[in-house]
């Protein structure tokens, strides 16, 4: 379909972008990429009144390293991220998840910090940050402030970003030389939406898994950290009966939303099988790279 | 609500144009119906088909998902600029040798996303190849002769 009658202005500045969010509330919807907002409006899912386009925000592009972390401008394309040296060096995870969101025509349009401010649940970047504990810095009229990854993401959509607020900036702690990361999605088609997904970092010591965060999307109705898998399977060997242990875990962690991609205890089933694959693939990196 | 309108500029393969349209005109609206290009096809609407598959500024991307407001002052290419060019000539000889078209609705954004694929100028694999394509829906093909005259052109022009 067509998009709904709406109002469209150019922020030239952060500053004209901020005034804008002051002025029109939640009337307002930021337009980055607009690879997930063009779809909605399309779709007539979402009738803001205006739309304030930040593309032309270059103070909002590049990335770049600040001692040992990476910070992403948060209108970073994923086409950049994707081909950055900075994140392969530095942000394996990501880099690793990256070939997995979307398609190339997308990637070459939608952003980082969109599909963070977005939270879709099956967005791939939410989960590798919370994974990687980054920090979110956003921007209002009255200065920046910083969140926690861990409490960014609230529910479906939902996050700790006031309506006023611009998110600006992810800044990513440089994963670990000694640590290993993995990521693993299900999806139908490669590069759509993932049906269950897992982000995994943290150590492995000979055969001990030490620090592992795990952390869930796409079945839930945000990324998820696996709290009863990881408190399963930190301080042990990689074998069969700590499989076991894990999976039990993990069914009072997640609480997968059924949908058309199939029913909650398919879903349940298939993180359970990511989180096998997962830890299989950290022990064999740790392994490859002593 | 009112139709709120928006002079936009842009060139549109090689021809500079000038139109004032609603700001919630997408970007292959634009070109179809105001510059009259209409080799850029309206499958899904939604980001999903990439039958909307056009360039701007270099890179391809999904016409439906672009305003053309946010496009004012860039260069957009569609197949029917990057067909005079002759830059995919060797490919569109290949998808017709290959039978990678059946009714052709698709095409355009398949030779749009093929042509950022092979100017990438690398070795490739079968699966490299759908993994790059998989944006774009074929309900004909089965997909199989895309993949197989992208991959000729590929090693062909590798080759020299």
């Amino acid at each position: 379909m067509k998009a709904p009658k709406f109002s469209y202005t150019r922020a030239d500045s952060v500053d004209h972008a901020l005034e804008l969010l002051d002025k029109h509330g939640e009337d307002a919807r930021i337009l980055a990429g607009g690879q997930s907002l063009m779809p909605t409006l399309n779709m007539r899912l979402s009738q803001p009144e205006i739309l304030i386009d930040i593309n032309r925000l270059d103070d909002l592009k590049g990335i770049r390293m600040d001692g040992d972390t990476v910070c992403i401008g948060a209108l970073t394309r994923h086409v950049e991220v994707m081909n950055s040296d900075i994140v392969a060096d530095h942000l394996p995870l990501i880099a690793e998840a990256m070939p997995h969101v979307a398609h190339v025509a997308v990637r070459n349009r939608g952003t980082i910090g969109g599909s963070v401010a977005l939270a879709d649940p099956a967005a791939e970047m939410p989960a590798c940050i919370l994974a990687l504990g980054a920090t979110l810095v956003v921007q209002s009229s009255s200065g920046k402030r910083e969140i926690p990854a861990e409490e960014f993401f609230h529910g479906l959509y939902e996050t700790a970003r006031a309506e006023n607020e611009l998110l600006v900036e992810l800044r990513i702690p440089s994963q670990k030389k000694e640590n290993v990361s993995v990521f693993l999605e299900l999806a139908r088609r490669h590069g759509d939406f993932a049906i269950v997904g897992i982000a995994a970092y943290g150590r492995v010591l000979g055969d001990t898994i030490e620090d592992m965060r795990l952390v869930y999307f796409a079945s839930e109705d945000k990324p998820t950290i696996g709290e009863n898998a990881i408190a399963a399977l930190n301080g042990n060997s990689w074998s069969e009966d700590t499989k076991e242990a894990v999976t039990a875990a993990l069914e009072n962690d997640l609480e997968p939303m059924a949908n058309l991609h199939g029913s909650s205890a398919m879903k349940l089933h298939l993180q359970k099988v990511l989180t096998g694959r997962a830890m299989d693939a950290a022990v064999a990196r740790a392994g490859d790279a002593a | 609500m009112s139709e709120e309108m928006v002079t936009v500029n842009m060139t549109v393969n090689g021809e500079q144009v000038t139109k004032t349209i609603p700001v919630r005109t997408h970007l292959v609206d634009f070109i179809r119906t105001e510059v009259g290009f209409t080799g850029s096809h309206l499958g899904c609407e939604h980001g999903i088909c990439g039958a909307c598959s056009v360039r701007v500024d270099g890179d391809v991307v999904r016409g439906c998902l672009m305003l053309a407001a946010q496009a004012d002052g860039c260069e957009v290419l569609t197949i029917e600029g990057i067909t005079d060019t002759g830059e995919i000539a060797d490919l569109q000889d290949k998808f017709v040798e290959r039978n990678a078209l059946q009714c052709g609705f698709c095409t355009p954004g398949m030779l749009m996303t093929a042509a950022e694929l092979l100017a990438q100028k690398s070795e490739m694999s079968r699966a490299d190849i759908r993994e790059f394509m998989s944006g774009n829906y074929c309900r004909c093909t089965g997909y199989h002769a895309i993949v197989d005259a992208i991959e000729s052109i590929n090693n062909e022009r590798l080759k020299g």
